[in-house]
């Protein structure tokens, strides 16, 4: 682990908390970790909670598209949970299209969601 | 180069330069914009848009230029509180300026929707740029009633 987001493991699914703010350098050991997290545990599901980012700009955007494409080539679903209100409408009015990524409000119902695809 | 819409005569209640010479001077830039919308009372929607338009010109002046400054103000207008920020760099320029504010045009493996998406989320958005010698880039929101 060379980054500060601590990953947690609970049976074959792995949760994240971003709780800080990402600049890129950040985001860019974030998404290592999770894929060497992801290769370690192989942990068939992840959950990403970003309802403590104020800010996603295009860079982390990308980041996080990127890291749940990355997860889906190790053979693990990921659902991205969180987004505040004012995140997703500065993403929409930047003409961020949001495709080929779950999301879900919450962690509980990122849950919920991920258990429906593993099952 | 025209000015949308701009406002007469706001006044500039305060004002801070921020040079940008190292990647993590995108976060330095981008929080003293967040601590200016947060003492302006910017609400949550009009706060993300400023705060990330700033991470994304100022990301720009560093990963295009090599660097160069931020210039932050403060303004009132009448009743109207804004935060203007002018982004100068000496950097190469851009080229093809129009293909860029289209949007999804990138030179720099990202998603290309730095400046295109940049002028989306404020309310004034001018842009200066000549080949060789830099760009300039001023954006205001104004908070909004």
């Amino acid at each position: 682990m060379n980054g500060n987001i601590p990953i947690l493991k609970i049976g074959t699914t792995l949760i994240t908390t971003v709780h800080v703010e990402l600049d890129d350098a950040v985001a860019d050991a974030f998404q290592v970790d999770v894929l060497t997290t992801i290769e370690k545990t192989g942990a068939k599901g992840l959950v990403i909670d970003i309802s403590g980012l104020q800010i996603v700009d295009s860079y982390v955007a990308r980041v996080l598209t990127e890291t749940t494409r990355m997860a889906r080539l190790m053979g693990t679903h990921t659902v991205l949970v969180g987004m505040r209100p004012e995140v997703s409408a500065t993403l929409v009015t930047m003409g961020y299209a949001v495709e080929g990524i779950q999301t879900a409000l919450d962690l509980e119902r990122g849950l919920a969601l991920l258990g429906k695809r593993l099952q | 180069m025209g000015t949308l819409g701009a406002s007469q005569n706001p006044t500039v209640v305060s004002q801070q330069e921020l040079q940008i010479t190292r990647e993590d001077d995108v976060s330095v830039v981008r929080r003293a914009v967040r601590q200016v919308a947060l003492a302006r009372a910017f609400d949550a929607f009009a706060s993300a848009a400023i705060t990330t338009a700033t991470s994304e010109l100022t990301r720009n002046v560093w990963v295009h230029a090599g660097g160069g400054r931020a210039i932050i103000s403060e303004l009132m207008d009448g009743p109207r509180s804004g935060i203007r920020i002018e982004f100068i760099d000496k950097g190469p320029g851009i080229p093809n300026l129009e293909r860029v504010l289209r949007g999804g045009f990138s030179t720099a493996g990202s998603l290309g929707l730095g400046l295109s998406g940049s002028q989306k989320l404020v309310d004034e958005f001018t842009i200066e740029t000549a080949t060789g010698s830099g760009t300039r880039v001023v954006i205001t929101k104004w908070k909004p009633y």
